[in-house]
């Protein structure tokens, strides 16, 4: 169990920091992904695909 | 040997005709010795602890200020496609320039130490080991400038990215430089830096032939 | 007719040729997602609720837990990095530049995590934020040669010579982080002749060593998912710009 230590405000200082970073880095890649994933919807929308994409998927 | 000899020598004349880029490179080492007693205050022992430090950086400073016209000037002109296309293999090119840009930018460096050394109330022996320093690391310093030279010959705002990426790699040396000041570790530092100078020496040319073969595709 | 005849690749340049590891991974993600995150439930109920107080360091020693598998993953991705700028340079393979280009900014950030979590630990434990002790001094190093590689990236418009040149300076920064380890060490030794970092010991109750464990694991697992996506999003990206390339050379046909 967690108790009343001296240095409580230095753990949780610690691990908000690492949750803070941690979900930024989760968020960035995220929204990287579905950026990438919007512009290929959108190349595919005007009729842009490629060669291999009836077959491929 | 011949061909290298008279690479060397094209690029020295190259660096003298183009007027006084050494004696600016001198001029801006001294004026950072110049610069830091304002910073730190004109107390002598305190500068004369400090001395070597302030010398390595300033030398550091030139040196990462010279590195772009390493191989910037032959691509733009095209000489760096010759080059490639020489009877010398790519890696003896680099080898050549970098000894000639030694010669251009690092030993003038070493004449004008004691402006710095007088400056900065070093004492003779503290300023003739300095020197030593320098010249054993020095030819590293340039190496890894040519490693990042040619990492960055195809980029047109590489100006700023080379000494971003060689500062941390040039660290080792700067420990070693200056702790060759050392009166207890000094003898040890000394080896180390010769080892280390001669390692990065012998293999830089390779990594920035490779590189420049990489970016020349 | 000559199909038969057609040497079959092996399975690795099966699975590593980058539409066959668009399809792979699509059903690696989301199970490796849910098990990402049952590591890191077990993980954190480990180490704030099923774990004793160290007796030397007593609370403290939580930090450890959120420190130790960020300072593992600052080295462990440069070792990934390693290796994909060796499949670059020996074997050319597309996906290794892939590999490094997105190990990179997960690299800074775990290095720069394994950093701040030190600082926290050093404050109470040594009563400063920042030492230039050995290890965390190599550590900032290796953030800033993460830095250099990621600006290095972005310096370049062609990816595919970037991928080349970012290569050899993963290769030359690899083979310059044991010696820069060693020297910053012998540096410290310099100036510090008494060691201020006494406060691990090399043998570890297990009861500290099982939360440990299962960050360590948590977070490694964090790192491969975070990589795959990356990696799957860095191919589309490539082959969106590659479209809108064509695009643009037919519509100027036209």
């Amino acid at each position: 169990m967690i108790g009343d230590g001296m240095h409580v405000e230095f753990i949780a200082w610690a691990y908000a920091g690492v949750a803070l970073l941690t979900f930024g880095l989760i968020g960035y890649v995220v929204w990287e992904a579905r950026r990438v994933k919007e512009r290929l919807a959108a190349l595919d929308k005007a009729g842009i695909r490629r060669r291999s994409a009836e077959t491929n998927s | 040997m011949k061909a290298f000899q008279a690479l060397i020598s094209r690029d020295l004349k190259l660096a003298f005709r183009a007027g006084g880029e050494a004696m600016t490179l001198v001029l801006f080492f001294i004026m950072v010795g110049v610069i830091v007693p304002f910073a730190i205050g004109p107390d002598r022992p305190q500068l004369t602890r400090l001395a070597p430090g302030i010398v390595w950086i300033a030398a550091f400073l030139s040196m990462l200020l010279g590195l772009d016209r390493l191989f910037r000037s032959d691509d733009e002109d095209g000489s760096l496609v010759l080059l490639r296309h020489s009877v010398l293999p790519l890696e003896a090119v680099v080898a050549a320039k970098v000894i000639a840009h030694w010669l251009v930018t690092a030993l003038p460096l070493l004449f004008a130490t004691p402006v710095l050394a007088l400056l900065l109330s070093m004492s003779w022996e503290q300023w003739g080991r300095t020197v030593l320093a320098l010249l054993i690391g020095t030819p590293a310093l340039v190496s890894f400038g040519a490693l990042g030279a040619a990492v960055t010959v195809g980029l047109r705002r590489g100006g700023l990215i080379a000494p971003v990426l060689i500062l941390p790699l040039c660290i080792p040396i700067m420990i070693f430089g200056v702790g060759m000041l050392d009166p207890m570790a000094g003898g040890g530092a000394t080896l180390f830096l010769i080892a280390l100078s001669l390692v990065v020496t012998a293999f830089s040319p390779l990594a920035a032939a490779l590189a420049l073969r990489a970016a020349g595709e | 007719m000559s199909v038969d005849t057609v040497k079959q690749p092996n399975w690795f340049s099966r699975l590593a040729h980058p539409g066959q590891f668009l399809n792979w991974t699509r059903h690696v993600v989301w199970p490796l997602a849910g098990a990402t995150v049952v590591a890191f439930v077990v993980g954190l109920w480990f180490a704030f609720l099923n774990s004793p107080e160290d007796y030397q360091m007593g609370d403290m020693v939580r930090v450890m837990y959120v420190h130790v598998p960020n300072a593992w993953l600052s080295q462990a991705v440069y070792g990934v990095m390693f290796c994909a700028a060796l499949g670059t340079l020996v074997w050319r393979h597309p996906l290794a530049d892939v590999a490094n280009k997105a190990a990179a900014p997960l690299g800074a950030v775990f290095t720069t995590l394994a950093l701040y979590t030190g600082a926290l630990w050093g404050r109470p434990t040594w009563g400063t934020f920042w030492e230039w002790d050995g290890r965390m001094t190599s550590t900032l190093v290796l953030l800033l040669i993460y830095l250099g590689i990621i600006a290095l990236w972005r310096a370049f418009d062609d990816q595919l010579k970037a991928g080349r040149i970012v290569a050899i300076v993963t290769l030359v920064g690899a083979l310059n982080i044991p010696i820069i380890k060693f020297s910053v060490d012998w540096w410290n030794t310099l100036h510090q002749p008494a060691s201020v970092f006494t406060a691990e010991g090399p043998r570890m109750p297990a009861s500290i060593l099982t939360p440990l464990l299962a960050m360590m694991l948590a977070f490694t697992l964090l790192f491969a998912l975070l990589q795959i996506v990356r990696m799957r999003t860095e191919i589309l990206r490539r082959r969106a710009d590659s479209l809108s390339r064509q695009a643009a050379l037919q519509g100027g046909a036209k």
